[in-house]
C-alpha cells in the first residue's frame, strides 16, 4: 500500500458520501416515483442535484475500479462505509448537531471494522498473495512516499 | 404497501449490487493494477482493456440495476432506512460473495469487520 493508494480509498469514502447526499436531496424534490411512471425516473437525471450527485458518483466509480485492481473487495468495501462517520463527524464538529450514544456507539463499530481490515493484508486472492503483506510495508511505503 | 415497496427494494438494491461488486471486483483483477498500466501505457490502454473484458459490462449492468432500485427505494422509503438497511445488508452478503466466488480469503480478521460494519451502519440510522 503505497500513499497514493491510500488517497484513492479516501476518494472513494469522499465521492460516495457526497454523491449521494446530492442524489437523496434531489430524490426528495422530486417526490414518489412510481412503476406507472417510468418516464418520470428515467427524466429524474435532467434534476441539477441529480446531475451533480451523478457526476461525483462516476469520479467515485473510477475511484472503486482503481482500488479494485490492486485490492481485494472484503478489503476495499469498509473504506465506503467510512463515509457514514465522516458525515456524522462534519454534522457534529461542523454544525454542532447533537449526535445520540447509539450513534456514537454505531460510529465506533465502524471505525473499529475498518480498522481490523486495514491492519491486515489488502490482498489475499490466489496468486496475487504476498504483496503488500504487512503493515509495516505499508508504513514504510508511505514514509518513503512521504520524504519524496 | 409503501414499507412492503421499500424492503423489497432493499433485498433488490442488496441483490445486484453484490452481484455487480463480484463481477467488477472479479474484472479488475483480471486487468491487473490500473496505475502501473497507466504509467507504462498511459490512459487509453486502461479504458481499452478495462471495456474490453467482458465480465465488466455484466457488473456494470448488476451496478445500473441496483442504482435505479436505489432511486425507487429512495422514493418509496425513508432515506435512514433504504440507505442504511441495503448497505449493511450488502456488507455481509458482499463478504460471503467475496469467499464463495472470489476465493478472497476472508478471514476471521475480516468476517468480523463485515459484521462490525454493517452492525455500526445500522446503529448510525437509529
Amino acid at each position: 500500500m503505497t500513499f497514493r493508494k491510500y488517497l484513492v480509498l479516501a476518494g472513494i469514502t469522499l465521492f460516495s458520501t457526497t454523491g449521494d447526499s446530492l442524489l437523496a436531496r434531489g430524490m426528495k424534490e422530486l417526490g414518489n416515483v412510481s412503476l406507472h411512471n417510468l418516464s418520470g425516473l428515467l427524466l429524474s437525471i435532467l434534476n441539477p442535484w441529480i446531475t451533480a450527485g451523478i457526476i461525483l458518483l462516476l469520479a467515485f466509480f473510477a475511484c472503486y475500479m482503481s482500488a479494485l485492481s490492486w485490492a481485494d473487495l472484503t478489503y476495499v468495501l469498509p473504506a465506503t462505509s467510512l463515509g457514514y462517520v465522516l458525515v456524522a463527524l462534519v454534522a457534529h464538529f461542523g454544525f454542532h448537531e447533537e449526535i445520540s450514544a447509539t450513534r456514537w456507539l454505531g460510529i465506533a463499530l465502524i471505525t473499529a471494522g475498518v480498522g481490523s481490515v486495514a491492519a491486515g493484508p489488502s490482498v489475499t486472492a490466489g496468486h496475487q498473495s504476498g504483496r503488500d503483506t504487512s503493515l509495516s510495508v505499508s508504513r514504510n511505503a508511505i514514509s518513503q512516499e512521504l520524504k519524496s | 404497501m409503501k414499507e412492503l415497496n421499500a424492503w423489497a427494494a432493499i433485498a433488490l438494491i442488496t441483490l445486484a449490487s453484490t452481484t455487480g461488486d463480484v463481477l467488477l471486483s472479479y474484472s479488475m483483477k483480471r486487468v491487473g493494477d490500473v496505475g502501473e498500466l497507466w504509467r507504462r501505457r498511459g490512459p487509453c490502454a486502461v479504458i481499452g482493456r478495462v471495456l474490453g473484458t467482458p465480465t465488466f459490462a455484466l457488473g456494470l449492468t448488476a451496478m445500473g440495476v441496483a442504482f435505479y432500485s436505489l432511486l425507487f427505494g429512495l422514493s418509496w422509503g425513508n432515506l435512514s432506512l433504504v440507505v442504511p438497511a441495503s448497505a449493511s445488508l450488502t456488507f455481509v452478503a458482499n463478504a460471503v460473495a467475496a469467499h464463495v466466488f472470489l476465493h478472497e480469503k476472508v478471514g476471521r480478521r475480516r468476517w468480523i469487520a463485515a459484521l462490525l460494519v454493517a452492525a455500526g451502519v445500522v446503529l448510525m440510522a437509529v
